[in-house]
């Protein structure tokens, strides 16, 4: 059968040519190409352009031609038939056609409704006239610019994000403009009164006019015929050549209505995207998905990608609700707001004001979460603050600090700058990947790039550490007008289920799973054999849960971990043994010089983790170098165990109250050999002049005269971040059990890849606490799982350098 | 023109793994996914030249150990919106017997 012969395919039809439908042409097209014949009907004369920078458009900073986001040439070169200019205005379901205004009819398998929204007119007096528009299309900024040439007084209805930014706009166009809104303050449904009047002030600084608490009574003619004033209820009255209503959005369902389909404040869809009538699909601001209508770009591409997806006939993907944010696209300000910005009853709120620096900001607490927040004058941490909302993380921790934003929690690597505009192109924004700011607007500009997400994947900007998530944001939100909004983060493991980490782990404990296949065929994974993110992960959970049973695949742990030396850059590897506590013999070190003599390791290094590391050895000689060093793997490669730093200790330092080296060496024998969601590093000061460190580590130890103080979850790293106490103990078997019983509740409990500091901040210190400190059985169990799984490891060099394990790994083959 | 050679038999790659074979100056990796289909690309990834027999294979692809490029290796490219190709060899498995063109 030959599925490329036209007459096979199906026929999917679209109404409505706006973003959500084409992304989801776009999305449908990557799946499969070949699957449908597509006709699309556009009500407006233009192909599909960026709806969202409408505003610059109107203020000259960009043109009609600047916005177009899908070209003609686009849907030709994809036999898209397009009929632009076209308004749908029938849709026959039972000969599952649609009919359009000129009579042009097309047939359809699948239809998607992607009509969109309609602008809310008021019902007074003279809505009608010549001079009376709406601010949603081309149209609109087409009739906004030639009024704006030939009058002088311009009103808009409404405060709200797109009344301003057309208020803006008219202003910039040269016309004298006044703000009508009926609320007591600006933008009410995302601003408290405070941050709003901070508004008002400065577009009062730019010139623009505001009629607070004014309701419209009518419009008033001149002898023209054309608008020329505009009658409060009050009484009051002020003249107008223009009027632009912006006060809201109406989803466009009256050819869904027409066609007998459900409709409940927009055409009613599924998590699937699909109406009560299952061969025709809905997106967009015309779809209510679970009683809402989204008017954001982010949730409607998210929408476009489950409904591609299910076009396709691929999968399982569903569309589960966004939490949306704000920002106001005016040029010179900056604006942020998200979910409960208000506040009440069973909330708490921290406020910072600067009338005279123009900031403020709210954050609005409720059980210890990040349930809202406004911010005025300084945005750069809205994307922090809302992924905190987003992810609904304790904050309770963070809490002193969480007003002066993610560089205040330690975050390194972009200089303090945090104003993106204040930024020139060749400014660098991700020092990890080395992306300047004008790599990040080219590609924006040049790939249609909408999301986060989007420009991660094309400029790899942000995608390491993420601390520069919120300057990447910042210049999205500038270029692209993208609007802050995502999808709920449920945190699924990749992009291969949509199962999260939590679930997945409690399957393979419930149904004792013992390998991969079992848990991917169960668990109907998307993909024949996972990916580079879900193996590693769904590895590590099996061997943890069912240590010694479960079958730890080399083919699904990272390269490191497989050959059991790390990666550089050049291809060939690092090796680091272990010394105990930092602790080396005479003979240890002749052997180390040896070995770099007879296999010309290129470099020598003292870590920092107090061990010496042999960089540039060939993996052919790996086997080799580790049977002449005789000492065990150090783990420098996994994620594992790594060092345990001790200072000298009671033995020899004048101040030392305990002898550290002696308890860190204990420790990293009982240990050495532990698996991790990632890698774990110890140490055990001797006094607290500490100076092994404690404080930056997952587990740290200071010995004081009276026994020993335990910290845990701190961090080194990209974002540094302090160990908190946890317990002080008397006796070193003590320090052995608690340490033991943390790192197992961190082993059983932890997504992949989270570090002590991410687990520990996602639970909070008191839940470790209730399970290690309140619960002495729990402890003890805990501990006895760990030793357990300790129990079934090896020295993972010398079961190759002495039973030839995997021996494969380190020959070539020959031609 | 092409030169088939005996590389090796199927089961000395592991299955969603590969082998690096050496051929004069160029080292080609040699991979073979779960349904074992055999594929081989030059082992330098088009990104920063990482050795691409070292990543995790999956479905027809496989992951650059380096910086995490996903390449199909079917045709040695890089997934998309990343760019750039690996060069591609021949490779058949007859008999349980894996054999590249060098040609």
């Amino acid at each position: 059968m030959d599925m490329s012969l036209p007459n096979n395919k199906m026929k999917l039809v679209m109404v409505g040519n706006g973003m959500a439908g084409v992304r989801t042409l776009e999305e449908l097209l990557k799946h499969a190409p070949e699957m449908y014949d597509i006709t699309v009907f556009g009500a407006e004369p233009h192909p599909n352009y960026n709806r969202i920078l409408l505003s610059p458009v109107l203020a000259g900073e960009q043109t009609v031609g600047d916005i177009i986001l899908n070209s003609i040439d686009w849907y030709r070169e994809n036999n898209i038939q397009l009929h632009m200019g076209k308004k749908v205005v029938k849709i026959d379901r039972k000969n599952r056609f649609v009919e359009a205004e000129d009579g042009t009819r097309a047939e359809y398998d699948r239809l998607l409704l992607a009509t969109g929204s309609n602008p809310f007119i008021l019902p007074v007096p003279g809505a009608d006239l010549p001079g009376v528009i709406s601010f949603r299309d081309i149209a609109d900024v087409d009739a906004m610019v030639s009024a704006s040439s030939q009058y002088k007084h311009a009103v808009v209805i409404g405060g709200g994000l797109l009344g301003l930014e057309a208020a803006n706009g008219l202003m910039k166009r040269g016309m004298e403009v006044s703000v009508v809104h009926i609320a007591p303050w600006l933008m009410e449904r995302q601003l408290d009164e405070p941050a709003a009047r901070l508004l008002q002030k400065s577009l009062e600084e730019k010139g623009m006019k505001f009629l607070l608490q004014k309701q419209t009574a009518e419009l008033e003619s001149n002898e023209s015929g054309r608008v020329s004033a505009i009658k409060f209820k009050d009484g009051d009255e002020a003249p107008a050549d223009l009027v632009v209503m912006a006060v809201g959005i109406r989803p466009n369902t009256a050819l869904a209505e027409s066609a007998g389909l459900h409709c409940n404040r927009g055409i009613v869809v599924n998590d699937t995207m699909q109406t009560y009538d299952p061969r025709i699909y809905s997106i967009g601001e015309c779809a209510a998905h679970r009683g809402i209508a989204y008017g954001l770009v982010a949730p409607l591409f998210e929408q476009a990608k489950v409904c591609a997806n299910h076009l396709a006939q691929h999968g399982i993907g569903r569309y589960q609700g966004s939490v949306t944010s704000t920002k106001l696209k005016v040029t010179g300000i900056d604006l942020f707001s998200a979910g409960d910005y208000m506040g009440g009853e069973g909330t708490e709120s921290i406020l910072y004001s600067d009338p005279i620096g123009g900031v403020y900001k709210k954050l609005v607490i409720r059980d210890n979460k990040l349930v809202g927040g406004v911010m005025y004058g300084d945005t750069v941490d809205g994307a922090w603050y809302f992924s905190l909302l987003r992810d609904g993380k304790n904050v309770n921790e963070l809490r002193d600090h969480l007003m002066f934003g993610q560089d205040h929690c330690g975050n390194l690597g972009h200089g303090g700058i945090n104003k993106a505009a204040s930024m020139t192109d060749d400014m660098e924004v991700c020092g990890c990947n080395g992306v300047c700011k004008g790599d990040i607007v080219k590609a924006i500009r040049e790939k249609g790039l909408f999301t986060l997400e989007d420009v991660r994947k094309h400029t790899k900007a942000s995608s390491s550490c993420g601390s520069c998530t919120g300057l990447v944001e910042q210049i999205l939100a500038v270029t692209a007008g993208g609007d802050y909004s995502a999808a709920p983060k449920t945190k699924t493991m990749c992009s291969c289920t949509e199962h999260t980490h939590e679930v997945v782990r409690a399957a393979i404990r419930e149904h004792k799973y013992l390998n991969i296949p079992q848990v991917m065929q169960a668990m109907e994974w998307d993909t024949p054999n996972g990916c580079a993110s879900c193996r590693p992960a769904l590895n590590y959970y099996l061997i943890s849960t069912w240590p010694g049973e479960a079958e730890d695949d080399p083919q699904s742990r990272y390269i490191n971990e497989r050959a059991h030396a790390n990666i550089q850059k050049d291809g060939t590897y690092s090796v680091i043994p272990r010394m105990w506590g930092g602790q080396v013999t005479p003979s240890e070190l002749r052997r180390i010089a040896d070995v770099v003599d007879k296999y010309s390791i290129p470099s020598l290094k003292v870590t920092g983790g107090q061990r010496i590391d042999m960089l540039g050895v060939k993996k052919t000689d790996l086997p080799k170098v580790w049977a002449d060093l005789d000492m065990p793997s150090g783990h420098a490669y996994g994620k594992a165990l790594r060092t345990v730093k001790t200072c000298v200790g009671s033995e020899w330092c004048r101040f030392g109250t305990q002898d550290s080296t002696k308890l860190g060496i204990d420790l990293e024998k009982i240990f050495w050999k532990m698996w991790a969601p990632h890698k774990v590093k110890l140490a055990v000061s001797g006094c607290p002049r500490n100076c092994a460190e404690v404080a930056i580590k997952d587990v740290g130890i200071i010995g004081v005269d009276s026994g020993w103080e335990i910290y845990v979850a701190g961090n080194g790293g990209i974002k540094t971040e302090v160990a908190q106490f946890l317990v002080k103990v008397k006796t070193e078997d003590e320090v052995i059990e608690y340490t033991g019983a943390f790192l197992q509740l961190y082993r059983e409990e932890a997504r992949y890849l989270d570090r002590t500091v991410h687990y520990v901040e996602r639970v909070g210190l008191d839940y470790v606490k209730k399970k290690i400190l309140d619960d002495a059985e729990g402890r003890r169990a805990l501990h006895e799982r760990m030793l357990f799984a300790l129990s079934v490891e090896k020295d993972p060099w010398m079961e190759r350098v002495k039973e030839g394990k995997e021996h494969h790994e380190f020959e070539a083959l020959a031609v | 023109m092409s030169n088939w050679m005996k590389v090796c038999s199927l089961d000395e790659i592991p299955r969603l793994g590969a082998r690096i074979v050496r051929h004069g100056d160029i080292d080609i990796a040699v991979f073979r996914n779960a349904e074992d289909e055999v594929f081989a690309v030059e082992d330098r990834c088009p990104h920063k030249g990482g050795p691409l027999s070292q990543g995790i294979v999956h479905g027809k692809r496989v992951t650059c150990p380096l910086h995490g490029w996903n390449l199909e290796l079917d045709s040695g490219c890089a997934v998309a919106p990343d760019e750039g190709c690996a060069r591609q060899y021949e490779i058949r498995l007859e008999s349980g017997v894996v054999h590249l063109s060098l040609a």
